[in-house]
């Protein structure tokens, strides 16, 4: 039976930032780091020394691909101003950053190093989407690209399959994104910060103004189901089930627990760390969960000591409507086939039992897939910390958060639980 | 039968001679499609090939309007999409696949569990010729 790992000794966050997430014309990889960079300085309370950081973790995918320059860990050393402390790029597609927050983890907790800069960075919309989903497709497994699946293909497929083992249907994943535009205008970084209803009016008033008449559309389930302004991409999946192309970075800094009072009286503890490897669909056990995903919440929830019902809130990887139906149940927050009733609910609103992707997740705050991650980790930290402003979970004790990262079609899962203490 | 390695390359190979092959575990009688050279359940090394019946079930599927550049060459796109499933084989286990004989405008009439039969898609590129594992209706 696996056992319950531990870390040498504890580590905490002690600061964090991330720049805006969007498409940006005039911005590059450097100066969107630059930009989480300076945040995160300024959200360390009682100030630190930059010369003290000890080394670098940086997740990027494919840089390599998207802007033609690889390399990129010295890149972003030397911009900080921390070179020759050494850089170390992690690659593991869209948890790339997961990744070097776990890297990072392990350093300080072995004892080698006692301050850490971990943070992710991506550039892909100087690229048509054509090359952005060609880019993206590097990190499906190859049987599966051979048959012609995309990334939206592959979870429009364990829609269908889930779908017809649990019996739910399109509009159950217009929940999701229904609910995940209503928390997107509460946080400034989001790219799409507008909700499906206030879309749905600009959309009206300017097909009025253009064609003379507007659409009927009631509801905003009306308005999704309009393959007009939603149109399928990989069947069950349309454009509003996808997440956007974008650009962005994040960071974190990350001491030895021993040592973190030294720079702020509300450090976040890291509770429990988790991450699996995955299979080709065609070999997984079931099409309508990710063995990664349950792989990486038995190691986080095994070394935290807490179980699923201990974790108030969760950013989960919602690449597609559907990943984060099928994760919410993966990380054991909901039974097996029960995720969408809950959804239907509310239980996963901002005001639920169990609020998801309070960032507006990846569909509305954006998924420069290395910057992902650690921006994730960014929403819990500033959560925890009670500075969400607006979108801040309307609980008095909120002590324990969660943030889910997935890589490729399920080749990495993360799970990492956050803790005040 | 010839003893080709258990490798991407000699199933693709068998592909285009219209052969779905996989490889079972003599140790443990494990099989796999496509074949793995090592054995995941006992890491034994020692294998053979095995021929597939090519038949099964839909288990997942989608129809593809976003089409990748290799399939847009082929002549798919917004207003001809295409549909990839995965196919449960009779013997068990399961392969990524094209699924033809279907209107994937109408993903409604779809359904998952439906009985499929196997079919080669044979694609000259240049010199090459590439062939593409697709599934049909029985």
């Amino acid at each position: 039976m696996k056992k319950n790992r531990k870390l040498g000794r504890g580590v905490a966050i002690v600061g964090a930032g991330m720049s805006k997430f969007g498409m940006f014309k005039d911005k590059d990889s450097k100066d969107l780091f630059a930009d989480a960079f300076r945040e995160m300085m300024v959200s360390v309370d009682k100030g630190f020394d930059p010369s003290e950081i000890d080394a670098l973790y940086l997740g990027n995918f494919s840089n390599d691909y998207f802007m033609r320059q690889s390399h990129w860990g010295p890149i972003i050393s030397d911009l900080v101003g921390i070179a020759p402390k050494p850089a170390t790029r992690t690659e593991g597609a869209c948890a790339s950053s997961a990744l070097a927050f776990r890297e990072g983890v392990f350093a300080i907790a072995s004892g080698f190093y006692d301050m850490v800069l971990v943070g992710g960075v991506e550039e892909m919309s100087k690229r048509t989407t054509e090359e952005v989903a060609e880019g993206l497709a590097l990190a499906t497994v190859p049987y599966e690209g051979r048959a012609g699946f995309t990334f939206p293909g592959v979870f429009g497929a364990v829609a269908t399959a889930y779908f017809a083992k649990f019996g739910a249907n399109r509009e159950h994943l217009m929940n999701i994104t229904i609910k995940s535009h209503n928390n997107a205008p509460l946080n400034p970084k989001a790219q799409f910060p507008i909700t499906i209803q206030d879309l749905m009016n600009k959309k009206k008033e300017s097909l009025k103004k253009r064609e003379g008449t507007a659409p009927e559309w009631q509801t905003e389930k009306d308005f999704l189901g309009d393959p007009r302004v939603n149109p399928v991409v990989a069947w069950p999946m349309h454009l509003f089930d996808c997440c956007p192309i974008s650009d962005g970075a994040s960071c974190m800094l990350l001491v030895a627990e021993e040592i973190a009072k030294n720079f702020t009286d509300d450090p976040i503890t890291v509770a429990g760390l988790g991450q699996g490897s995955g299979r080709g669909f065609h070999a997984s056990d079931d099409l309508t969960y990710f063995e990664a995903t349950r792989y990486a919440a038995q190691e986080a929830y095994g070394m935290s000591g807490l179980t699923p019902e201990d974790i108030q809130f969760s950013e989960v990887h919602d690449c597609f409507s559907i990943a984060e139906l099928v994760h919410i149940e993966d990380l054991g927050f909901f039974k097996p086939g029960e995720g969408y009733k809950a959804v239907e609910e509310g239980a996963t609103r901002l005001d639920g039992l169990k609020p998801i992707n309070t960032s507006g997740g990846l569909k509305c705050k954006g998924h420069p897939v290395g910057a992902t991650g650690i921006s994730q980790l960014y929403e819990v930290w500033t959560q925890l910390r009670g500075q969400a402003g607006p979108r801040q979970v309307p609980v008095s004790d909120l002590r324990i958060g969660g943030a889910h990262n997935l890589g490729g079609t399920g080749g990495t899962c993360t799970f990492t639980i956050l803790e005040k203490r | 039968m010839e003893e080709r390695p258990f490798s991407d390359i000699a199933y693709e190979q068998y592909l285009k001679e219209e052969k779905l092959m996989g490889s079972r575990c003599l140790e443990c009688d494990a099989y796999y499609v496509p074949p793995r050279s090592i054995c995941v359940k006992c890491f034994s090394s020692d294998m053979k090939w095995v021929e597939m019946k090519g038949q099964g079930r839909l288990a997942a599927f989608t129809c593809i309007s976003i089409a990748p550049p290799f399939m847009i060459d082929q002549g798919y796109n917004r207003k001809n999409p295409y549909i990839s499933g995965v196919v449960e084989l009779e013997e068990g286990g399961r392969v990524d696949a094209r699924i033809e004989g279907m209107d994937p405008g109408k993903p409604e009439d779809i359904r998952v569990g439906m009985p499929l039969k196997v079919k080669y898609l044979h694609r000259e590129v240049g010199e090459k010729r590439e062939t593409y594992l697709a599934f049909e209706p029985l």
